[in-house]
């Protein structure tokens, strides 16, 4: 097993995983260079080894993007699978912090959605974090996985000091309801858990869906959902336009078109470079959320 | 150290490059001239047989018959006396022009063909444009065509077998164009400082497509930029089969015992067009080429190899071995074209270890679609199910 990427003193979980290898005796390296990290990991996956790649924020990982898209992505396929990089797993932290900017922000979660042969993976809170980040490893497929910065602080959990996975392409529902299907990912499953706690206030019960792997993704359980519902909202800090929510929305209205009482709606981040002084207003929040659910119910 | 003048020239000498046999096949380098002759009858032979099959293939392009060609006329002694120094084990991650390797360790005329005839013979089943050869068997890393995308990989290769304390190596190729790509600095600088068992080997052919050598870099060539590394560099006669051989298995011995990575210059000439999208004397004089001509590694080994009396084969003998070739190639050809391509469900198969969701819908519905239309499309060359 192979850790690269840079020793960041931002975060903690860094120390623990250093730790972990050097205990080990296994590989540690630091390196200061997306497209290196990325193509360093994919060579080293490519002999059968383990790569754990780690870019020190998702805003910094477009350098790679050739090598992820272009090579680790079609590896596989373009031999006939005489050679892959499975071992690969591409870590970053993503999605707004509350000071973050265009730089320290961004969720680009959808760039790699696009990429066959790529899945992207993004854990909500602490226990789906270990479950799922060990599955993405041990999965041999390459993987990008995201994880909510915003929650490296303040996220608390009782996890499991035993090894355990969750399942890929299994989205999980959080929290059941009748009236309407609220489907995110990451940090916004508590926006989304916030604006359904204010809508129970009104009588609506809210399902929450967790989709957890982006890509390729659970679309039956969306299904199922909607079809008992009839609403859906789909949220992401993403930009709304081309976002996961675009995919989601034209896959389930396809496949529940007369399930439907009201259009899909996506409450997501604007066509914006991602601000800074008006993060505040920016951000798909609980009372936009909210506000979704009651058009979409009133409809 | 500290100076209290302020120099305005440019850098000193250029680097030297490294010959053991003249044009004529004369030795120059004693000390390096042990090379046994079995094996250089075999590089000998080889080579022969990478021009032949170059020339019939390429051929086979302009009549129609494949889509797409790349010959590695001129540059046969940096690809098969490279291999040859090589243990078998290493692993190369080629940029497209070194298919002299894969002749070497036994890639069949036959596989060949299949790939650049996309059938479903290929082993990579058909998913690549020709010449984006793989083998793994033969430890041959997949061809892609975006630029210097294995140069950091390699470096990551021979980092894990460093850690995992393997005499092996990992051998990465690219042109003298690819070194200005960003990822060649990635893959030079972590192997310098990493310390990856990783051999670099830039094929100096003087063009990047139309690009002539002197626009690429204002600097002495590569082997300049990969000193500015830190790392072990040399510049080797990329015509000269012998030295090229030698300066690989000194280069091979002293990574693996020092755990440091090593880079060669070959200085070549790429004496055919970039690839069958080129039209190579539209920007190139008539007098460079016949010139450069005058360089073969082909025809320098072989007058080395008469004049020791190490040839194991005579002029007469050497006509009837490229005849060999040629037929050899045209038959596995002809044979190649012929093969079906690979079945439908090879489209679906391989985007990832197991088919997901989504993929098993797509395979259903282009099916029924292929179904409901089939007259539509001309689907008798396909594998059926």
């Amino acid at each position: 097993v192979c850790q690269i990427g840079r020793y960041f003193f931002f975060f903690q979980a860094e120390d623990g995983i250093r730790d972990f290898c050097l205990s080990r005796g296994l590989g540690d390296v630091y390196k200061r260079q997306e497209q290196g990290i990325a193509a360093f990991g994919i060579g080293i996956a490519s002999v059968g080894a383990t790569a754990i790649a780690e870019i020190q924020f998702a805003d910094y990982i477009y350098p790679a993007f050739d090598q992820l898209v272009n090579e680790a992505a079609k590896y596989r396929y373009r031999s006939g699978n005489q050679f892959s990089v499975g071992g690969l797993t591409v870590r970053a932290p993503y999605g707004a912090v509350g000071h973050g900017g265009h730089y320290h922000s961004q969720s680009p979660e959808a760039f790699f959605s696009h990429a066959p042969g790529l899945k992207v993976v993004i854990p909500r809170d602490c226990i789906q974090a270990k479950g799922l980040l060990l599955a993405s490893i041990r999965d041999k497929n390459p993987v990008i996985f995201l994880e909510p910065k915003a929650l490296y602080r303040n996220a608390e959990d009782e996890v499991p000091t035993e090894d355990y996975e969750l399942a890929l392409h299994k989205a999980e529902v959080v929290q059941e309801g009748k009236d309407i299907t609220l489907i995110g990912y990451g940090t916004q499953i508590r926006v989304l858990k916030e604006a359904a706690k204010e809508a129970e206030q009104d009588g609506i019960k809210c399902e929450i869906i967790d989709l957890q792997t982006i890509y390729p993704y659970d679309i039956e359980t969306l299904v199922e959902s909607v079809k008992k519902t009839g609403r859906c909202i789909v949220s992401h800090e993403a930009p709304v336009t081309m976002g996961v929510g675009a995919e989601i929305s034209a896959a389930l209205q396809e496949k529940c078109f007369l399930y439907l009482e009201a259009p899909i709606t996506r409450v997501c981040g604007y066509d914006t470079p991602f601000p800074l002084a008006h993060e505040l207003v920016y951000l798909p929040d609980k009372w936009k959320v909210y506000d979704a659910i009651q058009k979409t119910v009133n409809y | 150290i500290y100076t209290s003048k302020l120099n305005f020239d440019s850098v000193s000498e250029k680097i030297p490059t490294f010959r053991v046999i003249e044009l004529k096949g004369k030795v120059i380098a004693k000390k390096y001239d042990n090379t046994d002759t079995a094996t250089l009858n075999k590089i000998y032979e080889k080579m022969v047989q990478l021009e032949e099959m170059d020339m019939i293939l390429l051929q086979a392009q302009r009549q129609g018959r494949i889509s797409f060609y790349m010959t590695a006329l001129g540059e046969q002694a940096c690809t098969v006396a490279v291999a040859a120094a090589l243990n078998d084990i290493d692993l190369i991650y080629p940029q497209y022009r070194e298919h002299g390797c894969l002749i070497w360790r036994g890639f069949t005329i036959d596989e060949f063909a299949h790939q650049c005839a996309s059938n479903s013979r290929d082993p990579a089943k058909g998913r690549q444009m020709p010449v984006h050869y793989t083998s793994s068997k033969l430890n041959f890393v997949c061809v892609s065509s975006p630029l210097t995308t294995q140069v950091p990989q390699a470096s990551g290769a021979g980092y894990t077998f460093k850690l995992q304390e393997l005499d092996r190596i990992a051998v990465a190729f690219f042109g003298e164009g690819a070194s200005s790509e960003g990822d060649f600095h990635s893959g030079m600088n972590f192997a310098a400082t990493l310390g990856c068992q990783t051999l670099f080997l830039c094929r100096n052919n003087k063009y990047a497509i139309s690009t002539p050598s002197d626009e690429q870099f204002k600097g002495d060539g590569v082997a300049s930029k990969s000193q500015g590394y830190g790392m072990l560099t040399i510049r080797c006669d990329g015509n000269d089969a012998i030295a090229v051989y030698q300066a690989v298995k000194n280069a091979r011995e002293y990574i693996v015992k020092n755990k440091k990575p090593a880079f060669i210059e070959f200085m070549t000439y790429r004496q055919g067009d970039h690839s069958t999208s080129d039209h190579s004397i539209l920007y190139r004089e008539e007098e460079e080429l016949k010139s450069w001509a005058q360089n073969n590694p082909i025809t320098r080994l072989g007058l080395y190899l008469k004049k020791k009396k190490y040839r194991e084969i005579d002029e007469e003998s050497d006509k009837e071995l490229r005849k060999k070739y040629r037929q050899e190639t045209i038959k596995a050809l002809k044979s190649a074209i012929e093969e079906k391509k690979p079945g439908i469900h090879e489209l679906f198969n391989d985007v990832y270890d197991r088919q997901t969701d989504n993929l098993e819908e797509q395979t259903k519905q282009l099916r029924e679609h292929l179904d409901k239309y089939q007259g539509k499309y001309n689907l008798k060359n396909f594998e059926q199910l």
